[in-house]
């Protein structure tokens, strides 16, 4: 099976309802014992755009940030980082970046959470997209007079 | 001036107390749920996320609910909040061309890559109050169209107009934009502080402006070049890994306005732009965005400035509703003494005025400019107080 990069996992898991993922947390079963290094804390991240999306960058305001950093219990750190107030959401993202670490939970991690989350998501986009197809129009131009 | 009083707390007291109780209203009815707030009532809520500069729709939603949906209050509680918190980080650019597209529409070409799609819009609809709202009726779900999988990739409409050349280009020469969070505004300003101005703006005045613009103060010709709606990814840097990652997405509009032509003897006549975007679903505001944008490049553009929505400092130091609220608001509070100080000096001129002048030599009697008006205007133009609101003079 294929390794889920650091970043696509923290996407993955930024990207996908806290609910969802604790329903799928479960089944990895008694996991190690973290402490918090830092936070869950709740900031700001200032976001960027650019003038006529292509040119200079402007600020065009911020949104709320959530991180949290863990260790477990052989010191194995982990990150994570979401958009919002939800400090569970940052935590299980760190705690799944420092599980990740080891061989013994990476496979478990990536079959029983990652990989339904992945197809939830996909699932969820295919579903805007076909909504969002459903609106597509063709305007025709009318010839005056005639 | 407004000199400090005391007393009153517990006429206060009792006065926010009604103002819960009005805002729950009839106790016979199920309390609003902020979740309901932002499912049901997510115009408002972009609206407010969008003027208070800060994404967070249960916040606002819960802003909208706490200020029994007064839009300008609900962005003031939402920025206010916004001042407790840290800032963590800074994102990369927004990528609005990869944007999963809900809504994406051009005014200038009929057929384009991608398609025309209308999205979740009040266009076309006629505009009719629909009765069966008022009777509560089942509303069906939205179709799908599920031979659709993959969403057909929408380039930038102006990309396209690019390669003839036509219409000027947005090209990043990798300037780090003023932030006017952190350094007070200063006039002349550039067109990305401008445009971070403009995006906290006020809906309302950014449209009466904009529309200003259309009736002839400042004309500029703009088409629709394209407007699109939907989910962008958030992308920050982390130190700790050295790695720029994907933390959550929003929903944005973006309108990119096509305007008439600039040119010189060295550059051929081109299409010019203006730009507007703004959080959530915002397409009249970044569409008057856009518009101001532009009319705000007169002087770049080497065109006469006779309008109003072309003078910067006149368009951007009023177009924030919190400061504007707060100014204007002030006047409630008690004034007594500087009230006390201006009739005394009424009466000493209506004295002199009986003294001096003859039946047939009236003098006018101008209103002298009190400290206030001084201050007031200083405060304008230097310290430019955008997070507390309220300037106690």
């Amino acid at each position: 099976m294929t390794r889920t990069s650091r970043g696509d996992r923290q996407r993955l898991l930024a990207l996908s309802p806290r609910q969802h993922i604790e329903a799928h947390w479960g089944a990895l079963g008694r996991l190690p014992g973290h402490r918090c290094l830092r936070g869950p804390e709740t900031g700001m991240a200032m976001l960027k755009g650019r003038i006529g999306a292509t040119g200079n960058a402007f600020h065009l305001g911020e949104m709320t940030l959530t991180r949290a950093s863990v260790a477990l219990g052989d010191g194995t750190v982990g990150h994570g980082w979401v958009r919002g107030r939800d400090h569970r959401h940052a935590e299980l993202i760190a705690l799944a970046d420092a599980v990740a670490q080891h061989t013994a939970w990476q496979e478990a991690l990536e079959t029983r959470v990652l990989a339904p989350l992945a197809d939830e998501l996909a699932a969820r986009q295919r579903r805007d997209t076909a909504t969002a197809a459903a609106t597509r129009v063709d305007f025709f131009t009318l010839v005056r007079g005639e | 001036m407004y000199v400090a009083v005391k007393g009153g707390e517990q006429a206060i007291a009792r006065a926010h107390r009604w103002l819960a109780d009005r805002r729950r209203g009839d106790r016979e009815r199920p309390e609003l749920e902020v979740a309901q707030i932002g499912d049901q009532l997510r115009l408002a809520v972009d609206r407010v996320m969008s003027e208070a500069s800060l994404y967070d729709p249960e916040l606002a939603a819960l802003a909208f609910k706490q200020a029994s949906g007064d839009l300008t209050e609900a962005v003031f509680l939402l920025r206010a909040y916004r001042t407790t918190l840290p800032r963590l980080a800074v994102s990369e650019p927004l990528d609005t061309a990869s944007m999963r597209i809900e809504r994406r529409i051009s005014a200038t070409y009929k057929d384009i890559p991608g398609g025309q799609i209308l999205g979740p819009t009040y266009d076309y609809t006629h505009r009719l109050l629909d009765f069966l709202q008022l009777a509560g009726a089942e509303v069906p779900p939205a179709e799908t169209r599920d031979d659709v999988t993959d969403a057909e990739p929408c380039p930038q409409i102006l990309e396209l107009l690019n390669d003839e050349g036509l219409v000027e280009q947005a090209v990043d020469d990798g300037s780090e934009p003023m932030d006017i969070t952190r350094d007070p505004p200063d006039y002349p300003m550039d067109r990305a502080a401008r445009l971070q101005m403009l995006a906290r703006g006020d809906e309302g005045y950014l449209l009466a402006l904009g529309y200003s613009t259309q009736r002839g103060y400042g004309r500029n010709h703009p088409f629709a070049g394209e407007i699109r709606q939907g989910q962008v990814e958030v992308e920050v840097h982390v130190e700790e890994w050295d790695e720029t990652i994907c933390v959550g997405e929003i929903a944005l509009s973006e309108c990119q306005m096509i305007n008439q032509f600039g040119g010189s003897r060295e550059a051929a006549p081109q299409f010019t732009r203006g730009y507007g975007l703004a959080f959530g679903h915002n397409e009249r505001k970044t569409m008057a965005m856009a518009l101001v944008d532009r009319a705000l490049r007169a002087e770049e553009l080497g065109e006469p400035i006779s309008g109003p929505a072309q003078q910067a400092e006149f368009v951007l130091a009023h177009a924030d509703s919190v400061d504007a609220s707060g100014f204007v608001s002030h006047l409630k509070l008690p004034h007594y003494v500087d009230f006390q100080s201006e009739l005394d000096l009424l009466r000493r001129l209506r004295r002199e005025h009986a003294r001096h002048s003859s039946p047939e030599r009236g003098e006018s009697l101008d209103r002298p400019s009190t400290e206030e008006d001084t201050s007031a205007r200083k405060s304008g133009q230097g310290k430019h107080d955008r997070e507390s609101g309220v300037h106690g003079s």
